[in-house]
């Protein structure tokens, strides 16, 4: 079976959108960062696949990837070590539990 | 491979030098080498900050037009060296403080490589390097917003940071992604502008600008994208706030508008400009609104610092004036801006007040401190003797000699807000000079640095308007190419 650029697509899409919502939505800055990674990895599919299927003389896209995958480690990376740091000032992850400053 | 290509890369060098000699003498000196470290940053910083402005730019591409010396580029890291200069002899005192003093490397450390990131961005002519260097400058500054471990607040400003930072480049690298497909294979601001065109009034692409805006957004902290800004300048250091708010804004615009001007260009200017017009007039206003309210100075600065940031992007509208007006104005800006944080920075290392009622009565015990903080209030409310107003009335004739109506609209705008700012400009004013009641910070004498600081910004702030020399430089610059 020939499958087109909208099979790849498509999943691109709904997993940028879940991962908007639960970045939304969610109350655990752990879940918070996995809905990070959902968008992330979303932009990289779509990178590969217009690669792919639109420009398959060139490799800039999937360079591109490389690069993004490695630049979302070390986002991660830093927002993992200060997501430790709060949990040892309050003891949870909670995000309801880091409103002190608003307006 | 060609290493002569690196010759093309300067002021990368110098900072990559800088940040290098800074590294290893904070990793291998001795207890008593240690204190030296301050004077050694500032006086090394100082020197390349000098010889960025001396060396004349080389003007050409290197890495298959990846990274670009241009006069204009060479012009804004000029620019924003001043800005880290004087941040760095402001925080001067407050690195050498008990908490902060063995970490006090890393803190000059992270900056320098923040800056590094700033300056590939602002080079950057495609968009790999882009995001490179927008991720280096935003990824160790939400380290060093988190930088005073023992206060509650400053993690909490560091988590909303990094969790709003890393949504806006996942959302810009979507964004990008969807241009990628228009953008006949290469990721070149010159290709992608000769081939947008295919695109052109397709739903798609409407949908990458808007995300692209909004991810450069967040860093500008243009309106809709704005709300961490506010957390993150009151929960962090104050020395990271000033540079925050100036240094990494400066550059994040200069290089949203290269963005515009070479990749999106005019073939799709009727759909971005909307956009951009929409987003400027919400900026200014609802900065200006909000400010109004805020009784802490740090959250106060946050919400002029974003209205001020609509003002730094009108010159998106007006090509190469607006740039000229647009770099001229991050320079006022900086100098403007810093001189607020160098007074509440001087506050705060001897108090630990930010509160705005705490500066009532300010000038019966710290009237040189007074003087500056007022000087700095007028110069960004744009009150005519001082640079301020200069900044702003070449950044609205710039503008309006495009001639279209909606612009004369939008600039009546900014005009309106203008007098608003006023209004809470003059608050701290009053606080300082007018309110009656005993001063609530005693008399002290501020660190060298600060002193240092507060001089140069002053000293901005009134000559700078004056003395035309610096809006040429930036004219000529902008028209030795971009």
């Amino acid at each position: 079976m020939d499958l087109s650029i909208l099979w790849y697509l498509v999943p691109a899409v709904v997993m940028f959108c879940a991962g908007v919502y639960g970045f939304v939505t969610r109350k655990n800055m752990i879940a918070l960062l996995i809905s990070l990674e959902l968008i992330l990895n979303a932009a990289d599919l779509n990178f590969v696949v217009f690669n792919r299927f639109l420009f398959p003389g060139s490799m800039e896209g999937m360079v591109f990837t490389l690069f993004a995958i490695a630049i979302a480690a070390a986002e991660t990376a830093v927002a993992i070590a200060i997501i430790i740091n709060i949990y040892r000032a309050v003891g949870n992850t909670d995000i309801n539990s880091v409103k002190q400053m608003k307006y | 491979m060609d290493y002569s290509q690196f010759g093309a890369m300067l002021p990368e060098l110098i900072i990559l030098g800088i940040f290098l000699v800074v590294f290893l003498f904070d990793t291998f000196s001795g207890e008593r080498a240690k204190k030296a470290l301050t004077p050694l940053t500032v006086i090394l910083f100082g020197l390349g900050t000098v010889a960025i402005w001396l060396i004349p730019s080389c003007d050409m591409e290197v890495f298959g037009g990846m990274y670009v010396d241009s006069p204009a580029c060479k012009a804004i890291k000029a620019i924003l060296n001043i800005g880290v200069f004087i941040v760095f002899l402001q925080s001067a005192k407050w690195a050498e403080s008990d908490e902060v003093a063995i970490r006090k490397g890393e803190f000059y450390e992270l900056i320098l490589v923040t800056l590094f990131g700033m300056y590939l961005m602002v080079s950057a002519r495609h968009f790999l390097l882009f995001v490179i260097g927008l991720e280096s400058a935003s990824l160790p500054l939400a380290a060093l917003v988190a930088f005073n471990k023992k206060h509650y607040e400053s993690h909490e400003a560091a988590v909303k940071y990094i969790l709003t930072a890393v949504f806006s480049s996942a959302v810009l690298l979507m964004g990008l992604s969807f241009v990628y497909a228009f953008s006949g294979g290469s990721l070149y601001f010159y290709d992608i502008s000769r081939n947008i065109v295919s695109g052109e009034g397709s739903g798609l692409l409407a949908i990458a600008l808007a995300f692209v805006i909004a991810g450069i957004g967040f860093k500008l902290s243009l309106v809709p994208f704005h709300l961490w800004t506010a957390d993150v300048y009151q929960g962090a250091p104050t020395a990271i706030t000033s540079y925050l708010s100036v240094i990494s804004k400066g550059s994040a615009a200069f290089a949203f508008f290269v963005i515009f001007a070479q990749a999106f260009g005019t073939v799709y200017s009727d759909m971005w400009e909307w956009m951009m017009y929409a987003v400027i007039i919400a900026t200014i206003t609802v900065g200006n609104l909000f400010a109004i309210r805020q009784k802490n100075m740090k959250r106060f600065m946050a919400f002029s610092s974003i209205s001020q940031a609509g003002y730094i992007m009108l010159g998106i509208f007006a090509g190469g004036i607006g740039l000229a007006s647009m770099m001229y104005y991050i320079l006022v800006y900086i100098v403007s801006n810093l001189a607020v944080f160098a007074v509440i920075s001087a506050v705060e290392n001897k108090t630990g007040k930010v509160g705005m009622d705490d500066y009532d009565g300010l000038h019966k015990t710290n009237p040189w401190l007074s003087f500056a903080m007022t000087l700095a209030m007028f110069s960004l409310a744009g009150i005519p003797p001082f640079a301020g107003f200069f900044s702003k009335i070449l950044i609205f004739t710039s503008v309006t000699s495009t001639g279209s109506m909606a612009l004369y609209m939008l600039v009546l705008i900014a005009l309106i807000n203008t007098i608003i700012s006023l209004y809470y400009y003059l608050l701290v004013v009053k606080a300082i000079w007018i309110k009656p009641g005993e001063a609530k910070v005693e008399a002290f004498r501020s660190a060298a640095g600060e002193r240092a600081a507060l001089w140069i910004c002053v000293a901005g702030i009134v000559f700078f308007g004056i003395v035309p020399y610096l809006y040429e430089y930036c004219v000529k610059a902008v028209e030795g190419g971009l």
